[in-house]
């Protein structure tokens, strides 16, 4: 088990390794260098002040020795001015010629220097990190118990009629993007003009004009059930088809199986069969489902954040990204990377652990 | 003139409608709450057909009754919509007879399908399915509408891109300002509104399914061309070949989509010819598949391989170079008599990144479906007989998988929508006028709480085709697992 642990560390750093020269590479195309030179400087730079600015920053170094600059194994590029302003990729404002460290790549813990948002890149990320963090939580509290009830409800009577309603529903549920079903939430409950909000309002059942908010941005600072609705229903709905399909098919499977056959002929309540015999065995998958999910999540926690405005992990990766914000996209894909790959891992080992039939020797 | 109202001179069904529906949503609880109180009649009962039902066999019938009624109502509004004069039914009855050949053509591939069903194999079957039905018939809806607005020029009432003063942000059904009421005929109104550059939302969104309909299906099949050319020797073959490939998979399956599509499609990448470089890799696997199809099972056979593969080879190419060259990009390799068409650079750029995120997924099915095929009898019968590899590869694992593979397709062509739309939300590849559905519920959502209509109408569009292909995947499945 040791060994297969060490083992998937290790691919997983080749995989993170490849994938971060491909973000370097892709971010560090001339284009895209011009355009992180004129929104730095200005927009009505000539070709010659471009260059300038690239050279003098060490942009144009080859993308390989950059590359080895940023993971912190070459000393990264410095240059000093004659007026002795010092320039580089590790200079940080307020540094002088003598204060500004050889090397600064993650290897140091030095994540590098956010172009956009003029801070260091560890720094910021932290806070979208938490931020993203709060949303994912109430995510998985929402999404994961309703997801496991309607499939085991739907799977413990297959084909029966509460089964063929709870899968249309899932089947709705994975069907609806996060874009549109965040679309619908916010016209149809958190408009003042039109859905619920007016009519409860009319009713004399809520306050405001409006059920919820249609943006997160106060959520930042404190959660409310009034901000936070919303986006966590809207990221929850799209992972949660899928997991309540899945639990269904495995719960289904388990139903037909010889020892749930025998638990009924020897008289066992229905109740007690579905409780004791054959939930334990039937979560043994979405379990792994769940894990796996989350790189969508990733991805619908991405659309939310944008729709909702909530400065999070997605909201970033957008804002980098649209900015040529080098070293943050960097960093954010190292992370989602990470995300991807450490879910695959535990989702592994934990169907091992759940799962006495497999052993990895 | 006056505005539309929804129902127009059907307002006196309104009531029924309403009841009806109450009706409805209380039988459906009641039934929810009996199924829990009461027990079924006895099986011996039922199958008798002896009158021993109880009381919950009773709210079955009457929750039956009430949505046939329901669907009647609904049957009623649209039928009437196309019979009566135009508008003259409201908005729900105008936006009917506007999609009047659609109608007409759905009803006829269901009757036929409905009557030749036990001669059309696996199509047939899914007339067995009402999910499978219900499913179709969304797919089918949205594939009539974009043949008869994209080759024949007719539901939309309007230009999706022409803008009229005065129609900013307009409510569903406000008749167009400064028209003739007269001679405007079926343009007098913009029927579902106007978004907040004074265009015709509904319009716009029927143009939006052709962009959908032409881009999703294909971009899944070059998917899966790229992936089952590469997927099935992986799987058959194994060894290192297999490591490499799956690694490559897993490396482009761990990047989050979004950001790939960030690094992909900004207008700075698209400059430095990236993705038109990507297309010529991409667009290859499907001659190499059709080559390596056709060589497989007839290279005993030169007279008829030669002319055949010649053919397909010649034309394929032909539809290749004109697909990766035009003019005023990186690759302009064919003189401009020999290019049959041009793709339009936007459209290109999601093509080719959909399908990019698509084939590594589709690369793990098949190698799986591969893995576990290949210990098959038949093809160790194969392999005694002395097949080669791609003979095996193609015309005896490739067949045997199709299952599981045309259901996946149906799902995937819904995630490829998904795709599509996620691009037009975040206002990447195609142009920001571009009626496609992500682009326009991305214009709509800025205005979301005062003014939903411009973005609801492209979300609940593409909210019905995705639902549709899952359900008609669904009903596959049942069906083919049938069997």
């Amino acid at each position: 088990m040791g060994l297969f642990i060490l083992r998937r560390v290790g691919m997983m750093i080749v995989t993170a390794l490849c994938l971060t020269f491909i973000v370097f590479f892709m971010t560090n195309l001339y284009p895209n260098l011009e355009k992180l030179a004129k929104t730095q400087g200005n927009f009505r730079m000539s070709e010659e002040a471009v260059n300038s600015y690239l050279t003098d920053r060490g942009y144009l170094q080859p993308t390989p020795v950059k590359y080895l600059q940023w993971l912190g194994v070459l000393p990264g590029y410095k240059q000093i001015k004659e007026d002795g302003t010092v320039l580089g990729k590790c200079v940080r404002p307020g540094m002088t010629a003598d204060t500004v460290p050889n090397f600064c790549g993650v290897l140091q813990g030095d994540w590098g220097w956010s172009t956009v948002s003029k801070a260091p890149v560890g720094e910021t990320l932290g806070k979208r990190l938490a931020n993203t963090a709060k949303l994912m939580f109430w995510v998985m509290v929402v999404m994961v118990p309703s997801a496991l009830v309607i499939g085991v409800l739907a799977g413990m009577n297959e084909g029966s009629r509460t089964d063929r309603t709870l899968s249309t529903v899932s089947i709705t549920s994975t069907a609806t993007p996060e874009y549109v079903s965040g679309v619908i939430f916010i016209a149809l409950l958190a408009s003042t003009r039109f859905g619920l909000g007016p009519i409860l309002h009319e009713w004399g059942w809520i306050e405001g004009k409006a059920l919820f908010k249609g943006t997160a941005k106060t959520a930042m600072d404190k959660v409310t059930f009034e901000n936070f609705t919303l986006p966590v229903l809207t990221v929850a709905l799209y992972g949660m088809g899928y997991i309540a399909r899945m639990t269904r098919a495995s719960m289904a499977e388990v139903m037909t199986a010889q020892y749930i056959r025998t638990a009924r002929l020897k008289g066992v309540a229905f109740r007690t069969i579905v409780m004791k015999h054959a939930l334990r065995n039937a979560l043994i998958a979405p379990f792994t489902v769940i894990m796996l999910q989350f790189p969508w999540l990733l991805n619908g926690v991405v659309i939310v954040e944008t729709l909702f405005s909530f400065s999070g992990f997605g909201w970033q990766l957008v804002n980098a990204a649209g900015n040529n914000d080098i070293e943050m996209l960097l960093a954010v894909s190292v992370v989602s990377v990470v995300v991807v790959l450490v879910t695959q891992l535990i989702s592994d080992i934990g169907y091992v652990y759940l799962n006495p039939r497999i052993r990895i020797s | 003139m006056e505005p539309l109202t929804w129902t127009g001179n059907l307002a006196l069904l309104n009531p029924i409608f309403t009841y009806v529906a109450y009706a409805f949503i209380l039988a459906v609880a009641l039934q929810i709450v009996a199924s829990f109180v009461f027990k079924p009649a006895a099986v011996g009962a039922v199958m008798t057909g002896t009158t021993a039902a109880g009381p919950k066999e009773w709210i079955d019938k009457l929750a039956k009754y009430l949505l046939l009624a329901l669907i009647v109502v609904c049957l009623i509004y649209l039928l009437a919509g196309m019979v009566m004069p135009f508008g003259k039914a409201g908005i729900i009855g105008a936006v009917s007879a506007r999609f009047a050949p659609v109608w007409i053509a759905l009803f006829v591939t269901f009757t036929l399908s409905t009557v030749y069903k036990r001669r059309l194999g696996l199509y047939g079957k899914l007339y067995d399915s009402m999910i499978g039905m219900i499913g179709f018939g969304f797919v089918m809806f949205w594939v009539y509408t974009a043949i008869f607005v994209g080759v024949f020029d007719m539901i939309a009432t309007g230009d999706p891109l022409s803008q009229v003063s005065g129609m900013k942000n307009k409510l569903p059904g406000t008749p167009i300002r400064g028209v003739d009421p007269e001679t405007c005929g079926t343009s007098c109104w913009y029927l579902l509104g106007g978004d907040n550059l004074a265009r015709d939302v509904f319009s716009r969104m029927v143009e939006g399914s052709v962009i959908v309909i032409v881009i999703a299906p294909f971009a899944t099949l070059f998917a899966f061309m790229g992936g089952i050319t590469l997927g099935l020797p992986a799987g058959y073959f194994g060894g290192k070949l297999d490591t490499f490939l799956s690694f490559l998979a897993n490396l482009i399956l761990a990047f989050p989509v979004i950001l790939l599509f960030y690094l992909l499609v900004t207008p700075e990448i698209v400059q430095t010819g990236i993705p038109h470089y990507m297309a010529m890799v991409l667009f290859v696997f499907p001659i190499v598949f059709l080559t390596v199809l056709i060589n497989s099972r007839f290279y005993t056979r030169p007279k008829l391989r030669n002319p055949l593969l010649a053919g397909i080879l010649v034309l394929t190419v032909w539809i290749y170079l004109s697909a990766i060259s035009a003019p005023g990009t990186v690759i302009h390799v064919l003189p401009e008599s020999m290019d049959m068409f041009n793709i339009s650079s936007g459209i290109l750029v999601v093509f080719v990144s959909v399908v990019f995120v698509n084939s590594p997924t589709v690369f793990r099915i098949v190698r799986g479906l591969a893995l576990d095929i290949q210990t098959r009898d038949y093809v160790a019968a194969a392999q005694t007989r002395g097949e080669g590899p791609w003979y095996i590869m193609l015309w005896e694992i490739l067949p045997n998988a199709r299952g599981p593979l045309i259901v996946d397709f149906c799902l995937r062509v819904g995630y490829t929508t998904i795709l599509l739309g996620t691009l037009g939300f975040f206002g990447l590849g195609l142009p920001p006028e571009s009626p496609d559905w992500g682009t326009t519920i991305n214009d709509g959502r800025k205005l979301l709480s005062i003014y939903p209509h411009p973005a609801l109408v492209p979300a609940f569009a593409l909210l019905s085709l995705v639902l549709g292909l899952n359900l008609l995947a669904d009903g596959l499945r049942e069906e083919s697992l049938r069997d």
